[in-house]
């Protein structure tokens, strides 16, 4: 680490590098540094930065006078992790302002459009400043902390979108000058998918142009379900925030509260026993694999095969069923809680999880009869869609995703947590990229699961179930981080604290939202009815996209 | 000669197993009131036997409680069951609309303009603590707190997210709504439209 900063430093002439350190280490780089540093990090040739795994603004309040960005990296090859953090000189239109990082990492794109929209950062040099989540003609930026709750009326006029956006250079002399880029032009054919699209996994919007049936250019439209998670964070409690992860991307809905759960134990200082890492590393298998589940019957239904889609629901019944059992919800479970989990595994849980690992050890043949080896499913998916490993590393898009492009990036596996440093499994890597790769990474990982569980079930310890802990809680100043491997990728909890009872910020990392910006990248090229089956093998959940 | 007008059972269970009955209630009352000739009335009685019994619902999901509405599809709960098994994905095909999930600003023109596209009669599900209040997300900047504040709702069907059963017990008490309207005449439908007007003024 220290070679590392010692390098940053000489990296920064402007203003030097300063570290901080309270919760995570994080190095604060002046914006005039800010692009060299990126750039050089990224093109290191040992330990090349090239995973952007998040982009977080934070406003740190209109008496501080400033907006920070938080750039979290990692690389690739050895699995270190960096935190950057850049400062802006002010708070208004010509002081909220950052170069961009998006001609180096992909994912950029997207994220400093999440920044502008939600906190008013403008980044000098990015193609593309429209706003993401909220409409084009929305007032003010809803995670300043000085925006007015009452500063927009429901709107129910249907919204026309800008075919221009707007990109903003500075000139030498400290000015700053926008030109307009063109998103499709007056002859572009577009054609709109979505929000209300049956087979786009819920509310998602692309705008798609065509040339004849090949796709020219993929706009994603989001905030169909932006239901302003991270805002409500900061008027809860802490105990509070956990109610809404699970609604986040809810097949990922244990991983996401083990995650958050994480975050705040490793902040206060909270141990929970080894009981509790039994229980959360079992239903988070259990999780994934009703989430592969569905992921098979959905896609499957998706390109038109109705019989998948019992098959996968048949088995996913059962796991929910053991949900239901132990902790009294199907689908949003409300489980894991700081300090343990809401209530004891049931007295028949190991037995109907072994009953059903059997079960589905013996059936999963089916599903494969059924839908691998069909010669319609396979010509529909082999060769087609196919994301190189450097897109898919660029673009920031884990899971099963990157996994199939070749990207080893399982966090089980590289930052182990709860138990998966003591279990054995493999982690499910294939290199073609195509849509017929996904779709094999998440049904091999259906089976690595079941190898998980099997080696946890049988050795529960005894202990505690849940710490106490006081409802109310304050952490102490600093920043937080931690990760999950969820369904569908990476899941990350970004959390600043001053010491409040409530977060000062509390943001997540979708899995979902470098996923739908890889369907430019993926479909481009393509035809328009391979898009279907494409977004299908890239599993994505909207609502944790939108948050 | 006139009919009269009682609760009606659904697939074999009779008025007396549901509750919330007030509002039917009230509707029989007048029905009756206003009467009805035989020929009439058993006109309606067939038509709505017909219509109860296949509902096509424009599905609306937009988050987790979409989620547990398919598998109300799948083979274990089996809506085709009761007649629902139609889904359709076009408004202009559909009876009802099940709203499944977190009505946002950003949707709720999208959600206004497809319930203005439906055909009549047509009916409103408000599926999930979401559609009926904003749910957890109540307080928000950027969620519709309630769906009856942009279209006129039939049925509740509180949960996050209900249970299939629950669903399932919503489904057939808009049955039973249908079986009790008056089809030819249109007496019900004036009573819609300025319930539709009162959520316009809201
Ligand atoms: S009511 Fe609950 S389960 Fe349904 S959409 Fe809202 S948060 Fe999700």
């Amino acid at each position: 680490m220290m070679e590392m900063e010692e390098k940053i430093k000489q990296w920064c002439p402007a203003g030097g590098l300063r570290v901080e350190e309270s919760g995570e280490r994080v190095l604060v780089v002046m914006a005039d540094d800010l692009e060299n540093v990126c750039r050089r990090l990224h093109d290191d040739t040992e330990e090349p930065m090239d995973y952007l795994r998040d982009l977080v603004g934070v406003d740190n309040g209109p008496e501080t006078g400033t907006l920070s960005v938080f750039y979290q990296l990692e690389s690739a090859r050895t699995g270190r992790r960096l935190m950057l953090r850049c400062d802006t000189r002010g708070r208004d239109a010509e002081g909220a302002l950052l170069p961009t990082v998006s001609g180096i990492w992909h994912t950029a794109e997207i994220k400093e459009r999440e920044a502008w929209d939600l906190l008013g950062i403008r980044f000098v040099g990015h193609p593309d400043m429209r706003r993401l989540y909220l409409r084009e003609n929305w007032n003010g930026h809803p995670l300043r902390k000085d925006y007015d709750m009452n500063s927009n009326v429901l709107d129910l006029e249907a919204e026309t979108n800008a075919d221009v956006t707007e990109e903003f250079d500075l000139m030498a002399d400290g000015t700053l000058r926008g030109h307009e880029n063109v998103v499709f032009n007056p002859d572009d054919f577009v054609v709109n998918i979505g929000p209300q699209h049956p087979s786009t996994h819920g509310v998602l919007r692309m705008r798609t142009a065509l040339d004849g049936e090949m796709v020219k250019k993929i706009d994603p439209v989001l905030g169909y379900i932006h239901r302003g998670i991270e805002k409500m964070n900061e008027r809860l409690t802490y105990p509070q925030t956990l109610a809404l992860t699970d609604r986040l991307d809810y097949l990922s809905a244990h991983q996401n509260r083990h995650a958050l759960c994480m975050c705040i134990e490793q902040a206060a200082g909270i141990e929970v026993s080894r009981r509790v890492q039994f229980i959360r590393t079992i239903m988070d298998e259990l999780q994934r694999i009703d989430s592969h589940l569905l992921f098979y019957s959905c896609l499957a239904m998706d390109m038109g095969a109705l019989t998948p889609f019992f098959y996968g629901f048949r088995e996913r019944e059962m796991i929910l069923d053991i949900f239901e059992e132990t902790t009294g919800g199907r689908l949003i479970q409300n489980y894991n809680v700081i300090g343990g989990v809401q209530a004891d595994i049931h007295p028949g849980f190991v037995s109907s999880v072994k009953k059903f690992i059997t079960h589905l050890r013996g059936i999963i043949h089916e599903y494969h009869e059924i839908f691998t080896g069909n010669v319609i499913a396979r010509t529909r998916l082999q060769g087609v869609g196919v994301l190189s490993r450097e897109d898919a590393i660029s673009l920031g898009a884990t899971g099963g995703t990157g996994r199939a492009s070749g990207w080893a990036n399982d966090v089980r596996k590289h930052h182990p947590y709860a138990l998966y440093g003591e279990v054995d499994f493999r982690e499910i890597v294939y290199t073609e990229g195509d849509s017929f790769a996904r779709y094999m990474v998440r049904m091999d990982e259906i089976m690595e699961s079941c190898h998980i569980i099997e080696q946890l079930i049988d050795n529960i310890p005894e202990g505690e179930f849940r710490v106490k802990v006081r409802p109310v809680l304050k952490l102490p100043e600093g920043v937080y981080t931690a990760s999950v491997e969820a369904s569908r990728g990476e899941f990350g909890v970004f959390l600043v604290s001053r010491g409040d009872k409530v977060p000062y910020r509390l943001h997540y990392r979708s899995t979902g939202l470098p996923l739908v910006h890889a369907m430019d990248t993926v479909c481009r090229g393509g035809k328009i009815a391979d898009l279907i089956a494409i977004g299908g093998t890239l599993d994505f959940v909207i609502p944790d996209i939108d948050r | 000669m006139e009919m009269k007008h009682k609760l009606p059972g659904v697939k074999d269970m009779p008025a007396e197993e549901f509750g919330n009955n007030d509002y039917l209630l009230r509707m029989a009352e007048e029905l009756n009131r206003d009467g009805a000739g035989i020929v009439l009335g058993t006109m309606d009685e067939l038509i709505n036997w017909g219509r109860s019994n296949s509902l096509w619902s424009l599905t609306f999901g937009t988050s987790c409680c979409a989620i547990e509405f398919m598998a109300l599809g799948a083979a274990r709960y089996d809506m085709a069951r009761f007649g629902f098994e139609v889904t359709r994905n076009s408004p202009r095909q559909a009876d009802m609309i099940m709203v499944l999930g977190t009505i946002t600003w950003r949707m709720a023109p999208v959600l206004k303009r497809l319930y203005d596209q439906m055909a009549e009669p047509k009916y409103v599900i408000a599926v999930g603590g979401c559609t009926i209040s904003g749910g957890p997300f109540r307080g928000s900047y950027h969620v519709v707190e309630g769906i009856d504040k942009i279209v006129p709702v039939d049925v509740y069907i509180p949960g996050c997210p209900p249970r299939p059963e629950a669903f399932f017990y919503g489904m057939m008490q808009l049955q039973r709504k249908i079986k009790m309207e008056r089809f030819l005449g249109g007496r019900n439908r004036k009573e819609k439209e300025s319930e539709n007007a009162k959520s316009d003024g809201e």
